[in-house]
């Protein structure tokens, strides 16, 4: 009997250990959750994916806190979106930003997105994700060369222009790619 | 025999306008002219498109700057270097079948661009010259 119970046990440690497939979606299952979230989780809203996706990279709701999301999808705001006139009809607006709010990286249990939140808790709002403290550091080591002064890349903003899975949240090391770099390090 | 020549003409002008129409830009045609636009014309609309202007950063940049020469291409956008489907129907055909998303874009691309919003009489001319392409 016990080692039935073992057996259910290890079972379901090994179910919930499955990855990415099953979305921590709150405290509990994080805490049992074996292989944890690594990374921050990818977007699956389809309002999200095309409307922020027709113009850029559609960074996930994790990448920022709460109070910056809160900035950037305001009305007037969009309407002068890093110099881009991005406004949205008012129910798409609301159905993006509660979006954002309710996946903000202070509400993620993935890790990337806790370290996100505890780096943007004390002081002003970060408006670009390259303000990040966090994300500034994971990146100081790049030289300007392989960023600005690459022609494929232009900016740190284009998360995907080297991040290959970039797309599932997906940020290791091990999935970068530098275009015009193919032998870094 | 002269009335048989001038219906099947009718007849293929009708088909050939009902070729160049989608049931949204038909509806958007109708709204512009209620706004008070008279008649529609691809050739205005074609030399509005490729007309240089002023962006909102003072650079010089027209609707070809993001679209590309060729409409029947792909296009990219100027900053984020994002791809953009083409804009020609005849290569694509989600393009110009969506009421709202077409005027989503009007609003923010003749802002980007002209730094003011196109009037009615521009983008009707706009989706004239759009759906001949």
């Amino acid at each position: 009997m016990r080692t039935n119970i073992k057996a259910a046990l290890l079972a379901a440690a090994l179910l919930m250990g499955s990855g990415p497939a099953l979305a921590e979606g709150n405290f509990w299952l994080w805490l049992v959750n074996f292989s944890r979230q690594k990374e921050v989780q990818a977007v699956d809203n389809k309002a999200w994916k095309e409307e922020c996706g027709s113009c850029h990279f559609a960074y996930q709701p994790g990448l920022l806190p709460g109070k910056s999301w809160a900035k950037l999808l305001d009305e007037k705001a969009l309407a002068d979106h890093f110099g881009e006139d991005a406004s949205l009809d008012k129910d798409t607006l609301k159905e993006i930003s509660d979006y954002a709010m309710a996946n903000a990286a202070e509400k993620s249990y993935f890790k990337r997105s806790r370290k996100i939140a505890l780096a943007t808790e004390d002081g002003e709002a970060p408006l670009r994700i390259t303000e990040v403290r966090y994300i500034k550091r994971k990146h100081h080591e790049i030289p300007e060369k392989m960023v600005k002064g690459n022609k494929d890349v232009k900016s740190q903003a284009y998360c995907n222009a080297c991040h290959t899975k970039a797309e599932e949240g997906v940020f290791d090391e091990d999935t970068v790619d530098i275009p015009n770099f193919p032998d870094r390090d | 025999m002269k009335l048989h020549k001038i219906l099947m003409t009718a007849g293929l002008l009708l088909a050939t306008t009902a070729a160049m129409a989608t049931p949204a830009t038909d509806e958007l045609f109708a709204r512009y002219k209620s706004q008070g636009a008279a008649g529609f014309d691809a050739a205005r609309g074609d030399k509005a498109w490729h007309k240089e202007s002023k962006g909102e950063e003072g650079q010089t940049m027209s609707c070809s700057t993001c679209h590309g020469q060729d409409l029947g291409k792909e296009g990219k956008h100027h900053k984020t270097n994002k791809v953009i489907a083409p804009m020609a129907p005849s290569a694509n055909k989600e393009r110009l079948t969506d009421a709202k998303k077409i005027e989503k874009w009007f609003k923010r691309n003749c802002n980007d661009v002209l730094a003011r919003e196109c009037s009615a009489q521009e983008k009707g001319d706009f989706l004239k010259f759009l759906l001949g392409k």
